[in-house]
């Protein structure tokens, strides 16, 4: 009883990990992707937030020096995207394309350059990444039945960021639907000709939701590089940033919903590493490869058939041009 | 013709409320507007008329702050105005309701009038502000739209009250209105001219864009001509005809009668039964309907547009599939389901004019010649598989002699015709098949006056000559000077059919709104 308690607060205790790097990143796309401009990029923005932070980390020494460094990297490239869909009203799907491989790219001969050990960055000292904040009383309170071990295994014990992550989601909310910039960034995604003819200023508003997500994007590079990993490798991503996505469009386009989509996706990759090398009664050993598939199968499943009708927002990739 | 309005007249003159001074604009080769100087009294309504491409769109956008004009001067309430954003337009008390609304569909209507005018950055107490304001101004006005609808979800006359409201809660003092009937249903139209005769007793200044001759006879004061970017003529309103206006806007004697000798119709070319369309959301657009168009006539479908006109013409034009019902061409029936598609709809003898001229009849890149044989690129005459292109460009020449093509120009780029020439190019290539059925949509829409007249009597002549038109327009009297026969279409049904000889403005409009004819029937309700 005790056992499988702890077994299944192991699997929603690493849920929750595994759904912070997506969730920011989701919500990253969500600013941009409500204001209009399409967010295939957060893959190349978290991943050079990754290599920023950790590389900043591994010769300061200081996580927070490391994050500032992941949080300017990626609004370097959500600036370049910017640039590209909403100044010069480029394809938007080619821009961040391109800001992806770029990323993959100089990440990786960047790494091998200044640390020359394959492509990685050198493995933190405990010092320089996001440690544990134990909450208070989780101790005391861990002799409580069911409760107590809830709060001190799945509650308490995570770093600074995953309590970040996950108090973004109410407040994304909040300033999406009762704030000024909420209500603009939403005209300006379903109609840039009524933001414009209410006399705001359609560029610079979207101006701000991509580089809002560029900071988000930030949080989630230096997240997996100097929170739950200890370091940079290469594309160390690994498509979480598209997942981000799906998450994203899998929650319409909504906070709580994408927030829960996140869980969902995490929840499977949780659950894929315990499936490894465990039989399955009257099927046998599934072959390691296709459970790591998991995830991945699920998003495509989720996205083909279960979502029902996704409405994007009305102006989504369109550059906004004065008709006439 | 005087130069200067009504209210200069009086001893100490009110300021203007807007004068636009020698204003000029070019874009790129196009001369927009020349020298255009035009002033607007306080609490009146001001027409502004005038073809396409009259420059009368370019002239509202550089008042509201869209354009810069290249040189001249606004004044505002007598003082010089800068106006570069609409924001400055805004702070001037200058609101504008665009052809096409400016509103976010997915918005409730307090969000949408909240939008640039939040006043802080929290959105609770503004809410609670606003709605108290809006409802005062709703009462002012006699503009009911209820404030926590989602905008998707209202009628399009609804909608414009909106857009009205949002520009009045926005402070404006100015108005102005850019075709606000083209969407509207008769009664409708009656409701918004009742708002502007109340916002003009306010004392509020109403500059009317319109093309329909007969609205500016109805509401405004004042009334100015464009052609060509420049300022032709002013008129008052209650001196003056709507010939002595068509007049000045085409720059010679205009032709707005139509003669029309009475139909002889024959046997039905067309029989439609049942005929139904569910669109990909499950939504019926067309339903059950049934008739027939006889030889020899016109039968013409009035109704507001988006209520099923677009999906039956297209229906009949293989275009679009239907769900379930039938109809018959030339003694073959066709059924739901059957492959139908416009290939085999030109095989059995019916030719489309679309309504979407741009989207669905030509390619706009193209030559005006590959334009001309487009949809009949098989034909033998004309090569067959492998098109002799010289053939086609004979083809297109006699074709533009026929229908008065302008420019004759057969290797022009289709685009660089004006809106009237390439309807024109498409009705000769529609009609020089000589087809049993022809569907026309919207054969006027963004065509001048002179080649309105022009397309009109060319579907008259080919009634004369025993072939059977379906007419779908939405301008009512377009379809009340050509159709013999007129059926209503309202929520993709057709709820009424009359006779041209007893159909008048009041019986159809009430009909497209979806108002039962009551016996008496005198009153428009909306």
């Amino acid at each position: 009883m005790a056992d499988s308690l702890l077994w299944l607060l192991s699997l929603l205790d690493s849920t929750a990990r595994l759904a912070v790097p997506l969730l920011l990143a989701a919500l990253a796309g969500f600013y941009a992707e409500r204001a209009g401009i399409i967010a295939l990029h957060l893959e190349g923005k978290m991943l050079a937030g990754a290599f920023a932070a950790a590389a900043t980390a591994a010769v300061t020494g200081s996580a927070w020096l490391g994050l500032l460094a992941a949080i300017a990297a990626s609004l370097a490239l959500a600036a370049v995207h910017g640039f590209a869909s909403i100044s010069q009203r480029g394809n938007q799907v080619v821009s961040a394309v391109a800001i992806n491989t770029v990323a993959l790219g100089l990440t990786a001969v960047l790494a091998n350059a200044w640390f020359q050990i394959g492509g990685r960055t050198p493995n933190l000292p405990a010092d320089a990444r996001f440690g544990e904040v134990t909450l208070p009383l989780a101790q005391s309170l861990s002799g409580v039945p069911v409760l107590g071990p809830i709060y001190a295994e799945l509650v308490s014990g995570h770093n600074i960021l995953v309590y970040l992550a996950f108090l973004l989601v109410p407040a994304t909310a909040w300033v999406a639907y009762r704030t000024r910039l909420g209500l603009r960034l939403r005209a300006v995604g379903e109609n840039p000709s009524a933001v414009d003819t209410a006399g705001i200023n359609v560029a610079r508003l979207r101006y701000q939701a991509v580089l809002i997500g560029g900071v988000l994007c930030g949080f989630a590079g230096a997240y997996l590089s100097t929170a739950q990993g200890a370091g940079f490798q290469t594309n160390m991503t690994a498509g979480k940033g598209y997942l981000a996505l799906a998450a994203l469009i899998l929650g319409k386009w909504r906070p709580v919903p994408t927030l829960l989509a996140c869980l969902l996706f995490a929840f499977a990759d949780a659950l894929q590493t315990r499936l490894q090398g465990v039989a399955l009664p009257g099927i046998g050993q599934v072959p390691v490869q296709l459970i790591e598939a998991l995830p991945y199968i699920l998003t495509v499943l989720l996205l083909a058939g279960f979502v029902g009708k996704a409405v994007p927002p009305k102006a989504i990739g369109q550059p906004y041009v004065k008709d006439r | 013709m005087t130069t200067l309005p009504l209210a200069a007249a009086q001893a100490s003159p009110a300021p203007f409320a807007v004068e636009l001074v020698d204003i000029d604009k070019r874009f790129g080769p196009v001369h927009a507007n020349r020298a255009v100087t035009l002033r607007f009294a306080p609490g009146t309504i001001h027409g502004l008329v005038g073809e396409n491409g009259a420059g009368k769109s370019t002239l509202m956008s550089i008042l509201y702050g869209f354009y810069q004009a290249d040189s001249g001067e606004i004044r505002v309430r007598g003082e010089p105005a800068r106006i570069s954003t609409p924001q400055d337009a805004i702070r001037l008390g200058i609101g504008m309701v665009h052809q096409h609304f400016m509103l976010v569909e997915t918005f409730t209507v307090l969000e949408n009038l909240l939008l640039g005018h939040e006043e802080g950055p929290l959105l609770g107490a503004a809410k609670a502000r606003a709605r108290g304001e809006v409802e005062a101004l709703e009462k002012a006005f006699g503009l009911e739209v209820p404030l926590d609808a989602v905008v998707s979800d209202l009628p399009v006359g609804v909608q414009q009250r909106v857009e009205i409201l949002k520009a009045l809660y926005r402070g404006a003092d100015v108005l102005i209105l850019d075709e606000p009937t083209a969407v509207l249903s008769p009664p409708e139209v009656e409701q918004l001219f009742r708002i502007l005769d109340r916002l003009r007793a306010e004392g509020r200044t109403i500059l009317l864009i319109t093309h329909k001759l007969k609205e500016i006879m109805a509401v405004t004061d004042r009334v100015s001509v464009l052609r060509q970017g420049a300022v032709v003529a002013e008129f008052d309103t209650a001196q003056t005809s709507q010939q002595a206006i068509a007049d000045a806007m085409v720059g010679k004697k205009a032709v707005l009668t139509l003669d029309k000798a009475p139909a002889t119709p024959g046997a039905p070319l067309l029989s439609v039964q049942g005929l139904t369309v569910v669109d990909g959301r499950g939504v019926e657009t067309l339903s059950d309907a049934t008739f027939q168009v006889r030889a020899g006539e016109v039968v013409g479908i009035a109704g507001v547009a988006g209520n099923g006109q677009s999906e039956l013409l297209q229906a009949l034009a293989g275009m679009l599939p239907f769900n379930a019902g039938r109809f018959t061409l030339a003694g073959t029936e066709v059924a739901a389901g059957s492959g139908y598609d416009a290939a085999k709809a030109r095989a059995l003898g019916v030719a489309h004019v679309p309504e979407d001229r741009l989207r669905l009849a030509v390619v706009k890149a193209f030559p005006a010649y590959q334009n001309a044989v487009l949809g009949w690129q098989g034909d033998k005459a004309l090569g067959g598989w492998k098109l002799d292109w010289r053939k086609v460009m004979l083809k297109t020449a006699e074709l533009m002699e026929r229908f008065d093509v302008r420019p004759r120009a057969p290797s022009l780029r289709t685009s660089l015709f004006s809106g009237g020439n390439q309807q024109k190019l498409v009705m000769a290539r529609e009609i020089d098949r000589n087809p049993d059925v022809l569907l026309v949509g919207q054969p006027t829409r963004g065509v001048d006056i002179g080649a309105i007249a022009f397309i009109h009597r060319q579907l008259l002549a080919l009634r004369d000559a025993g072939k059977a038109i379906l007419l779908v327009s939405a301008e009512l009297d377009e379809i009340m000077a050509l159709s013999d026969r007129i059926l209503v279409m309202c929520g993709g049904r057709i709820v009424g059919e009359l006779p041209a000889a007893e159909a008048t403005e009041q019986r159809i409009g009430s009909m497209m709104a979806g108002i039962a004819e009551e016996p008496a029937g005198e009153g428009i309700r909306a």
